[in-house]
């Protein structure tokens, strides 16, 4: 049977529904995902069927997830944050600048921490080999880029708008533009990949892996906002993401950090 | 929205995890991310398995995070894990000096990954264990698990996790023994013998 965008946005729906249900019944606000989320048919058979087993880290100050692995200046190089540089010619596109901080749940800046983002060029083609979309590749545009926060949490990247390009979840699937990102925190708990979105997009209700944060306002944490002051003058529109880290941390041995 | 107002602190809430997705391979993978190991180190050792799916499918597409402490049990400090060429902008590889802990793998193929690292020491009440972290297409949220080594019995058994998983899942926490170094450690997102994954709060 074809799977059309009328059966997804029905799902999607249903999924919402149910979450107001939870959240009504006494439930808590959910931040993330549920990893179990048919609309997104790759979920399907990749969630697990078991509860995870909690483990509270305030129990045990040894956990080696309590600390995060390090990066320095010899795991970037300098023009990592800059994926317009990269190549001999300019890529195509219309260039952005990406900025903001990354926090801990207490608002704290992390810092010297890794951020890592890959993205589609601005054709929406990514410059992977198993990518099946006809859109054009850009020998000027690899769409990878590395960088370390700085004393603040601060992470900046230069690059181009990507563009939206279809998938094959349902007939007629369109994933809204986005930049992937990766990043660390102080502690392996509080690792994070996620996609960073642009503001007003059309395709956002129409896309499972958006609509899979169930919850409203977690939802709009990932849209970016314009921001004027970031723009750089005759060269580049500014996007403001601030990133949040999940995940406990070991709060005893940040006394003065 | 997405200018976090850090001042009070009920309006710091978490940015939500997403998939890693299908192209992740050409930006994330780093030359000699597989071999944390300092080259010749007596304490080393291979963990290899596969990752499946819900059909017993080997996973073409998994990304694994490994992190662990040392044989002594320290957590490594070092960078360097993805050290690069500043004049090409490529990944230099490992020093084979240095132990930074850390190695990230994509699967192959055929579902199969393999990393090579030092024993992991005790940390703690808690028998050693390599921290693991699972990212794929279709899993919205990464997953945590741990690779315990057999052989210490009486830890394994001591371990505060490990005693508080039941009698038949406790398994898929701890590598098999192949001899030689050599730990096989296979990872099931779903069904039967499902690997026991982690939450921490």
């Amino acid at each position: 049977m074809t799977l059309t965008q009328q059966d997804i946005d029905a799902e999607i729906a249903a999924e919402h529904a149910a979450y107001r249900k939870r959240v009504a019944d006494g439930g808590p606000v959910e931040h993330h995902p549920r990893r179990d989320y048919a609309p997104y048919r790759s979920s399907v058979l990749r969630h697990p069927g078991q509860p995870p087993i909690a483990i509270d880290v305030t129990k045990d100050p040894e956990l080696v997830e309590l600390s995060s692995p390090a990066f320095g200046e010899r795991d970037i190089t300098e023009i990592d944050n800059d994926l317009t540089r990269q190549h001999a010619g300019e890529p195509i596109g219309e260039r952005i600048t990406v900025s903001g901080r990354l926090l801990d749940r207490d608002g704290r800046p992390v810092r010297g921490q890794l951020v890592e983002i890959w993205q589609a060029n601005s054709a929406g083609r990514y410059a992977h080999q198993r990518e099946q979309h006809d859109a054009p590749l850009d020998p000027n545009f690899t769409g990878v880029g590395r960088t370390l926060t700085d004393d603040d949490g601060c992470y900046r990247f230069t690059t181009v708008q990507p563009g939206p390009y279809p998938w094959r979840n349902h007939v007629n699937a369109w994933r809204p533009a986005h930049i992937h990102f990766s990043v660390f925190g102080s502690a392996f708990t509080q690792r994070l990949v996620t996609q960073m979105y642009f503001p007003n997009d059309p395709l956002f209700p129409y896309d499972p892996i958006l609509q899979s944060v169930t919850d409203d306002a977690a939802r709009q944490r990932l849209v970016a906002t314009y921001d004027h002051s970031l723009s750089v003058p005759e060269f580049s529109l500014g996007y403001h993401w601030d990133i949040v880290l999940d995940g406990p941390r070991a709060t005893w041995m940040e006394e003065g950090r | 929205m997405t200018k976090i107002d850090t001042s009070s602190p009920e309006n710091v809430l978490p940015t939500p995890s997403h998939t890693v997705g299908p192209f992740y391979g050409y930006a994330l993978p780093f030359r000699g991310g597989e071999q944390i190991a300092p080259l010749g180190h007596p304490e080393t050792i291979t963990v290899h398995g596969y990752v499946y799916d819900g059909a017993g499918k080997p996973l073409p597409d998994a990304l694994l995070e490994v992190w662990g402490p040392d044989p002594d049990g320290n957590l490594p400090t070092a960078d360097g894990s993805m050290r690069r060429d500043p004049a090409t902008g490529g990944f230099l590889g490992r020093n084979g000096v240095e132990f930074t802990g850390f190695g990230r793998i994509q699967t192959d193929a055929d579902g199969h990954w393999y990393v090579r690292t030092l024993r992991p020491g005790a940390r703690g009440a808690n028998a050693p264990y390599l921290s693991l972290c699972v990212f794929a297409r279709g899993l919205l949220v990464h997953l945590f698990t741990r690779i315990y080594l057999p052989g210490d019995e009486t830890a394994l058994a001591a371990d505060p996790l490990l005693s508080r998983v039941a009698d038949g899942r406790r398994g898929t926490l701890i590598a098999a023994d192949e001899g030689h170094g050599t730990y096989r450690f296979d990872i099931r997102l779903q069904g039967e013998g499902e690997t026991v994954f982690l939450e921490f709060q």
